[in-house]
């Protein structure tokens, strides 16, 4: 994945000199260990400044929301299948798009690797299957697979499902993965327990809507949270707003939602705010047969009708 | 469908909501669902959970 960089750059310097897209978005280091940032590069001098590692996980189909001129974007699976949605949502227009296809091998999870060690992380580098982490006085190599982010470890989709030109061969995909045993573990609850669980969950929310932010779902003009006429919900601290925030946060992703894990990421209190998603990703999975954003071809499933939709919880 | 489960996955009982698609015309079913909705809700008593208690 270490060697992307060089054909990133070498592609995006090539379509912007060639006058194919006014702008590359892409990867630019972060100024602290860990957190790459976005990056729009519009001339090809500046084509140095994009970096590619394991530390990309923001979902880049964000930044395309309502974008009028030509866009080059780098993308990894869950990256790709977003771009088809926005396409699918008239958000974004295929024929504006280069894509730079990126097979990916997973992005490392930087809250666990945090949580690792007592010190500062100072530094961290990485080859091809290793994480070295380094702070004041120490260093030690972690292995990448064990400290992937949690949507990573269970992805199915690694390879971008659309794109113009691809940076390396594909990736071997996961098989034999079990994506839904911690929805699993929830549904078998009981229903106070289950409230209970996600009172536990959501106890650390700071209502910062960061995990909107990131979601590249989330692009209504304004959100219901921000509405004041009508106020659908509270805007305060108490648990039963939090928790109506979430949950129709969540349902607003359904049938849409690739898990790619942003949510997740930038959530500053380490909620697993995955926990909702995927509960509806699993539900569209067994009633619809349908994974986001896979084709260009399809209609999800909440904007279709088929005679053979489950209909039994309608009396 | 997807709602209804996700408010289970989320700890409102199965029971407490309920879906129907009644025509204007169909009286009769009408009583009977709100006769069944009423006697599912009583049975489990008042709701605890998802309430905002007043300040």
């Amino acid at each position: 994945m270490l060697g992307y960089i060089d054909k990133i750059k070498e592609i995006s310097e090539r379509v912007l000199k060639e006058g194919t897209v006014e702008m590359v978005i892409g990867f630019q280091k972060g100024t602290l260990p860990m957190m790459n940032e976005p990056c729009f590069v519009k001339c090809s001098g500046d084509v140095q400044r994009l970096v590619w590692d394991s530390n990309c996980g923001i979902n880049l189909a964000n930044y395309l929301t309502d974008r009028k001129e030509k866009i080059a974007v780098i993308a990894k699976g869950c990256d790709s299948r977003n771009i088809v949605t926005h396409i699918i949502e008239n958000k974004i227009k295929r024929d504006q798009l280069f894509i730079i296809g990126v097979p990916c091998n997973g992005m490392i999870d930087k809250s666990k690797i945090a949580s690792m060690f007592e010190k500062e992380i100072i530094e961290v580098v990485e080859d091809q299957n290793n994480i070295i982490v380094k702070g004041e006085g120490f260093e030690e190599t972690l292995k990448k697979g064990d400290v992937l982010q949690e949507n990573c470890a269970i992805c199915i989709h690694r390879n971008p499902v659309i794109y113009d030109e691809l940076v390396s061969d594909m990736v071997e995909e996961q098989r034999d993965v079990d994506r839904y045993e911690d929805v699993r573990r929830i549904e078998e609850m009981e229903p106070d327990k289950k409230y209970g669980f996600f009172d536990d969950l959501l106890s650390a929310c700071i209502r910062c809507y960061a995990c909107r932010d990131a979601c590249p779902l989330c692009y209504c003009p304004t959100c219901f949270v921000d509405e004041s006429r009508p106020q659908w919900v509270g805007k305060g601290q108490d648990p039963v707003d939090i928790r109506t925030f979430h949950f129709l946060r969540a349902y607003h992703c359904a049938g849409r939602c690739t898990d790619c894990g942003a949510c997740e990421r930038a959530c500053p209190m380490e909620i697993k705010v995955r926990t909702f998603t995927k509960k509806l990703e699993k539900d569209c999975l067994e009633a619809y047969g349908w994974e986001a954003g896979m084709s260009l071809d399809e209609r999800p499933p909440l904007d279709t009708f088929r005679p053979d939709d489950p209909e039994d919880f309608i009396k | 469908m997807l709602f209804k489960n996700l408010m289970e996955h989320m700890g409102i009982e199965p029971d407490r909501v309920h879906f129907s698609w009644i025509s204007s015309a169909e009286s009769t079913k009408f009583v009977d669902v709100v006769n069944e909705v009423t006697a599912a809700v009583k049975a489990l008593g008042p709701n605890k959970n998802f309430i905002i208690k007043a300040a």
